[in-house]
């Protein structure tokens, strides 16, 4: 049994230490999100964000996880109360099957964090490890850009909220 | 369908319907029979549009409750492509409700109409001509009863926001109007449709339905299904095809940590456990443990074009146009190849099953729920009936992946645990070994020039297999294949003109003199394949607008020019002189060092939408990498529902395309498979995503659904290779395209 933080609760967990993460995550904490994509860390649907960083769950064993935060897209925002990245995705549209977008925001997510205001070309460098089928790539890089807007007046309207008397 | 068994469940549709308050009731009230309506006792002289043709009854498509609500049905199956938003568009706009007021249920043997497969570019044009046609004559219906009640001709009533309103301002709303069995009516032959110049829906860029929980964590996916009590399977397939299983220990993994069950039937070979990285675990030990017996079948890889143009074939003569007055004078030959390709779905197939009392009921992201519930009901020996396929969203497939398989798997599996919802998931390495691919095909082309720079005589020819060897019976799914009782191979068939399979596209739009296309049918099939995006189109697509650059390179003519010039369609016209415009296509035209400018044009199946596709491409004479700048694409799929849906499916269409074109071929030794994840079958990454994409739509008013999921795929194709060939002054017609090809091309 072990303790893994996931979205900010503590979730007992009772799973060989050699499972990868993303099986707890689905299987364990019943999160959709993450998805099965390869086993093999070739695809990045299964991107998770741990303290800060993106990981990919599918090859991420539990016995890792010891102590850490780990987001996943839910950890977020919500369908009533979207994140910035999540409203970036829907205002572009960017999904057709949209089976490889959960992993791709959570890149995009931790890159945000890190540069909030990347260029078009560290998008694409940073999203290098991702795989979309369906050839939505044009929109992927239009809603990362668009949440790097929507975060930076979120962050202004917060900023003045905080502020104001 | 016989007369007796439709009386009977026309009766017993009357039946329920007199006892309850709605104007209809669903199908999941009804025999599944009545879901089967081929042949309507009395069909009207005159066939209805679109999929009411074999679905005629009104409340097929449309539903509306006592309590106002609205339900649209279609027996497609969304994959990705937006259409449910589209088909929740077009009910809205023809009933007259807002957009928000109704919803739509999409493929489920239960409840919706039998649409055969989604495929084909087929499903705005079949189904949604189908609800559009049937929402527009349940609005009529619906204006009629509110004008009986009052007594008033139909005329001095007009419908707005779900309700029927007098010209004295009464208002009846439509949960009001309803009658029993009101809607269990045959469609008429016409309907009456909005003006278009009306519409308060159609035609908006409303954002789809589906993206909010895909985008949120939601539960969107079969994979994302969690049934009370479920366990997880996984298959150990064969190494290779037709290996046969000769020896499996299971006593020790039957006695592994969590593992349900290790199931042998033949060669099908599966173990459930309560968790799935338990069943991960045991598949692999379960693997270990099996001995294969394996045979060597399987052609050369690096020469298809002879492997396929030996292979024994059915030939025949498509298309055959003589004028004799015509002569050339300048003749040019060429041969284009392409290889075995995948599918590749991000998301490995997956199913839920579960078996209950003798019933069988499936979750599925096939594309064709009936066609697969005959196939696992086959494979079950129990009748249809006893089988409930449910369309529930997967990964995209793009054609005939894995879907089906994982659905009879599924079935098989859970037939062995009464009760207990069974989840399968396959691997990664099971995706790209077993799924049907795209075949290998090969063209031969030879035409020639008059004095004039026109082309007097054009020759064509296609080697293919079949493109569709989808399920209908059990033996085109795995699990029945393998079973010890196994289900044979059905024989493979050409799919029919005017769609066709490997010669779809095959006959040329142009307008020439004399013509001459050929279709080699191949019958034998070395690999495993079926239906991907397009059929033979993009292969076929692909080599007409190469050769099209090339005769127009030998008649020293500009390549779009030198397409108008053959081309009568004056709608294909417009297409390809907005592609050129937006593009900034000028004759004479020379692109910066390094890079070329490609044009390629096709009507999809020479019957849906057309589209253009003008291109930007880079290649580094160093390494030989080409790169995609930009592309500008037009595209006539007559009347628009969604224009941004459109958009995202060109755009998706031209990347995926380009993927296929420059880096993808399926490999193989002459036993396995060994294109078996990302590795070894690289697609596209985002280092190589072009620029810019734009899309231009030529919207028609008021004219059919044109299908336009698949018409994008042979114009990227061929407009990415003619600017190589521009950049490089060297053709290639060896698909795919690589760096080293390219290499080698500018090296000879």
């Amino acid at each position: 049994m072990m303790t893994l933080k996931v979205n900010g609760i503590d979730h007992q967990i009772d799973a060989d230490p050699d499972t990868p993460l993303l099986y707890v995550l689905r299987d364990d904490i019943k999160l959709n999100a993450a998805k099965f994509g390869c086993g093999l860390g070739q695809c990045g649907s299964c991107t998770v964000i741990v303290d800060g960083r993106a990981v990919l769950s599918c090859v991420t064993p539990l016995l890792l996880l010891e102590g850490k935060q780990v987001t996943t897209l839910e950890g977020l925002g919500t369908l009533e109360a979207p994140a910035p990245i999540q409203r970036a995705f829907m205002e572009e549209q960017a999904a057709q099957c949209g089976y490889c977008i959960a992993g791709m925001m959570m890149r995009a997510q931790a890159l945000l964090q890190r540069n909030p205001k990347p260029t078009d070309e560290q998008i694409r460098s940073e999203l290098e490890p991702h795989l979309c089928r369906c050839g939505t790539h044009m929109r992927i890089l239009r809603a990362v850009h668009r949440a790097s807007r929507l975060m930076d007046t979120a962050d202004a309207s917060s900023a003045s909220q905080r502020s104001a008397p | 369908m016989n007369e007796r068994i439709k009386a009977s469940v026309i009766l017993d549709r009357r039946r329920v319907l007199a006892g309850g308050g709605a104007l209809i009731v669903s199908f999941s009230l009804t025999d599944a029979l009545a879901q089967d309506q081929t042949a309507p006792a009395a069909a009207p002289a005159q066939n209805p549009p679109g999929s009411l043709k074999g679905a005629p009854f009104l409340d097929s498509w449309i539903r509306i409750d006592a309590d106002g609500s609205i339900t649209a049905f279609t027996g497609k199956a969304e994959l990705g492509q937006g259409f449910k938003t589209a088909f929740q568009q077009i009910a809205a706009e023809e009933l007259d409700v807002p957009f928000e007021s109704l919803k739509v249920v999409t493929a489920d043997t239960r409840l919706t109409a039998n649409e055969g497969y989604t495929s084909g570019s087929h499903s705005m044009q079949d189904s949604g001509t189908a609800i559009q046609n049937a929402a527009a004559q349940v609005r009529e219906l619906l204006v009629a009863e509110a004008a009986r009640r009052l007594d008033l001709p139909a005329e001095n009533f007009r419908t707005e926001n779900g309700a029927v309103i007098s010209s004295d301002g009464r208002r009846f709303a439509y949960g009001d109007l309803v009658a029993a069995g009101m809607l269990h009516v045959q469609a008429q032959p016409k309907s009456k449709l909005k003006d278009p110049a009306t519409f308060k829906v159609m035609g908006l860029p409303i954002p789809r339905v589906d993206i909010p929980a895909k985008v949120t964590g939601g539960v969107a996916y079969v994979q994302d299904m969690r049934l009370p009590g479920m366990v997880h399977a996984r298959i150990v397939r064969p190494p290779s095809y037709g290996a046969q299983l000769t020896d499996c220990d299971t006593s020790a993994i039957e006695k592994l940590p969590g593992v349900v069950k290790v199931i042998r039937d033949g060669n099908f070979l599966a173990i459930v456990a309560a968790k799935e990285f338990l069943a991960v675990k045991a598949m692999k030990a379960l693997s270990a443990a099996a001995t294969w017996k394996e045979t060597a079948g399987l052609p050369k890889q690096d020469d298809l074009l002879h492997v396929l143009t030996s292979l024994p074939s059915q030939d025949s003569t498509i298309f055959q146009q003589n004028n004799p007055s015509a002569v050339g004078q300048k003749t040019i030959e060429a041969t284009y190849v392409r290889p075995y390709q995948a599918h590749g779905s991000i998301g490995p197939s997956c199913a839920v099953a579960q078996w209950v009392d003798g019933a069988m009921t499936v979750w599925t992201h096939t594309q064709g729920v009936y066609p697969d519930r005959q196939g696992i009901a086959e494979m079950l020996r129990v009748p249809p009936a006893s089988v409930r396929c449910i369309h529930v969203e997967g990964s995209g497939c793009y054609g005939h992946n894995g879907a089906d398989d994982a659905a009879a798997d599924a079935a098989l599996i859970a037939r062995a645990l009464p009760g207990t919802p069974v989840r399968v998931q396959w691997m990664r390495e099971q995706e790209h070994s077993w799924e049907p691919f795209g075949p290998a095909m090969v063209t031969k082309l030879k035409a020639s020039l008059d004095d004039n720079g026109a082309i007097a005589d054009w020759n064509f020819e296609v080697w293919s297999n079949t493109h569709s060897m989808r399920p209908g019976g059990a033996g085109s799914m795995l699990a029945a294949q393998h079973m010890s009782q196994p289900f044979a191979v059905p024989a493979p068939k050409p799919l029919p003109l005017p769609e066709g399979g490997g010669d779809r596209n095959a006959i040329p739009i142009y307008t020439f003199p004399n013509a001459h296309v050929v279709h080699h049918f191949i019958p034998a099939m070395p690999l495993r394949i079926s239906a991907m995006r397009a059929l033979g189109a993009y292969h076929n697509v692909f080599s007409i607008e190469s050769f099209m650059d090339e005769l127009a390179g030998a008649a020293g003519a500009d390549p779009v020019e030198f397409r108008l010039r053959h081309l009568d369609d004056p709608r294909g016209r417009e297409v390809i002189e907005k592609a050129a415009q937006g593009f900034g296509w000028l004759k004479g035209q020379q692109a910066p060092q390094d890079r070329g400018f490609g044009f390629a044009f096709a009507r999809y199946k020479n019957l849906a939408a057309y589209c253009a596709i003008a291109t930007e491409v880079e290649v580094n004479r160093e390494t030989g990498r080409p790169r995609l700048v930009r592309a500008v694409a037009a595209v006539d799929s007559g009347q628009v529902v969604n224009p941004d849906g459109l958009i995202n499916q060109i755009e998706g269409a031209i990347v995926q395309s380009m993927s296929w074109t420059l880096y993808e071929s399926v490999t193989f030794d002459d036993t396995r498979i060994t294109s078996i994840d990302w590795q070894t079958y690289p697609i596209l990454r985002f280092n190589s995503v072009p620029e810019s994409i734009e899309v231009h739509i030529i919207n028609r008013p008021g004219k059919p659904f044109l299908g336009s999921g698949e018409t994008g795929q042979g114009p990227a194709a061929a407009s990415i290779a003619n600017a190589i060939a521009d950049a490089t002054g060297k053709r290639l017609r060896d698909l795919p395209l690589t760096r080293k090809r390219i290499k080698e091309a500018i090296d000879a």
